[in-house]
């Protein structure tokens, strides 16, 4: 077990706060590769046209050091913690929470998080049980992997979830699925990476459709079914129609990412969890030491 | 075949009228950032506006501002889900004479999209997510009202060249995004009976 050393959660905050600003401005390699292909296979004169202009938004993002889109999202984080690392816990989601509001200030963020019955903005992007912080641990390791998905809200207003029965089958999972494609329609952006989370319970199939946005495009599942499904899906999905900001077009997505769990006899849940194209994530590797590396393509342990 | 238009603001009637579903627009002129907190004051609280919005461009926005001594410099300027505000539509365009909504993910209440076809009203649509390329389009900040709803106060930018936008819902009572729903509709019918 190694005991990080007194500078390490302030390394966590500093990489908290630099996750944050980099994930709201440099659009991640791999979706820029997509986004570069669905424009070459693009033919909707309109979808076209879109394609066209996010191309152009990332250049001057890129040139101008701005945010991509205005929404500074719900900042959520996966926090990795290697199973040698001898973490503070509390210390740790505290020293996030710190990097969110550091970032919030030093960059005059739009803090768009409120209270939810007054909505009260208490202007630091942060309040009562946000950020959101998820907790995993990766054997053997002895550092910290941070993720950041500063989470759209035009986008994450399409989140779905349904409590199918076993007898629905893989048919069901795959129409909810499709279906909740077509009711997002244009809203959240599209053309979308489609997160979808399959078996466990309710909360935990939820939350496996949004880790799989912190999946690089064209990574696939490591069980050979579901990466076959999440093929099929794609192609199913970019057959609708929808296109680029839902005015018509060839592509509908980038990605459909399936995270799993099994589940109980009598359940067959599916949550669907719709990121827009900007598909925003930034990570970093923090040593005991506080020693920290930007992880420019970041993976899922084991994934 | 879709045209592209130059429109400077304040619009006219006619200016709208011409417009058809599918064509493209530069605007020119001023735009107004609305978003939900600002028209539940004006809709639901029955504050009247600070200015006169006969013949505006309406934006669904919130942006990122860094005040600079008694004034705000645009840090990113982008565009909000229109759904959201679809319902006060009507009254932005039956009550105090705005002639553009711009903003993405469309409107769907069929009040709406009858204010668009009565009163004369057009739907733009910009690309949602897109703020680093809106901001450079956008000039100035030449106001900001109701700043106690920070950042969901009224915003007056100076706009050059803002487009292309898209007329996705024109003032014929035609929507793109009806027909594009309707499209998507049909061909997931087809997919899950195994006849695409
Ligand atoms: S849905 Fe995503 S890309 Fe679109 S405006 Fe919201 S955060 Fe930005």
């Amino acid at each position: 077990m190694v005991i990080p050393e007194p500078g390490f959660y302030e390394a966590v905050e500093k990489a908290a706060a630099e996750t944050y600003l980099k994930a709201l401005t440099d659009v991640p390699a791999d979706v820029r590769a997509a986004l570069d292909s669905a424009r070459r296979r693009e033919t909707h004169p309109i979808g076209s046209r879109v394609l066209e202009l996010v191309a152009l938004n990332i250049q001057a993002a890129d040139e101008h050091r701005i945010l991509v889109c205005q929404d500074t999202g719900t900042p959520v984080y996966w926090a990795f913690i290697g199973s040698k690392l001898g973490v503070d816990g509390a210390r740790l989601e505290d020293a996030i929470r710190r990097g969110v509001e550091a970032a919030t200030r030093d960059h005059s963020l739009r803090s768009s998080i409120c209270h939810p019955l007054s909505r009260e903005n208490p202007q630091t992007n942060t309040g009562y049980r946000v950020p959101v912080v998820h907790f995993e641990f990766v054997a053997g390791a002895d550092y910290l992997d941070l993720v950041m998905l500063p989470k759209g809200s035009g986008s994450e207003n399409q989140s779905f979830l349904k409590m199918l029965s076993p007898a629905d089958g893989v048919a069901g999972i795959k129409r909810f699925i499709l279906e909740s494609v077509v009711e997002a329609g244009p809203k959240g952006c599209p053309p979308y990476i489609v997160g979808v989370g399959l078996g466990g319970s309710a909360d935990l199939c939820m939350v496996l459709a949004k880790r799989a946005l912190l999946r690089p495009i064209g990574s696939r599942n490591e069980d050979p079914a579901v990466a076959a499904l999440e093929a099929e899906l794609l192609e199913a999905v970019n057959r609708l129609g929808i296109g680029p900001q839902g005015l018509g077009g060839m592509v509908t997505a980038l990605a459909v990412h399936i995270e799993h769990a099994y589940t109980h006899i009598s359940q067959n849940p599916v949550a669907v969890n719709i990121q827009c194209w900007r598909g925003l994530r930034a990570a970093a590797r923090i040593y005991p030491d506080g020693r920290t590396e930007a992880l420019a393509q970041w993976q899922l342990p084991g994934g | 075949m879709a045209t592209t238009w130059r429109l400077t603001t304040p619009l006219t009637e006619a200016d709208v009228r011409k417009l058809r579903a599918g064509d493209l627009v530069f605007l020119d002129g001023r735009v107004i950032g609305v978003r939900d907190a600002t028209l539940i004051r004006v809709f639901d609280h029955g504050i009247e506006p600070p200015i006169d919005l006969t013949g505006a461009a309406v934006l669904h926005t919130a942006p990122n501002v860094r005040r600079e001594g008694d004034r705000y410099v645009p840090l990113s300027v982008g565009t909000t889900t229109s759904a959201r505000m679809d319902r006060f539509t009507r009254g932005l365009l039956e009550g105090y004479g705005v002639r553009a909504i711009i903003g993405k993910g469309g409107l769907y209440l069929p009040e709406s999209l009858d204010a668009l076809r009565t009163f004369g009203g057009c739907y733009l649509a910009i690309v949602g997510g897109a703020a680093a390329w809106q901001t450079l389009h956008t000039e100035a900040i030449e106001a900001v009202y109701w700043e106690d709803l920070m950042p969901e106060a009224l915003w007056v930018f100076r706009v050059k060249d803002l487009g292309p936008l898209f007329v996705a819902i024109d003032s014929h009572g035609e929507s793109l995004y009806a027909r594009v729903g309707a499209e998507a509709r049909a061909r997931l019918g087809q997919i899950l009976t195994g006849t695409g």
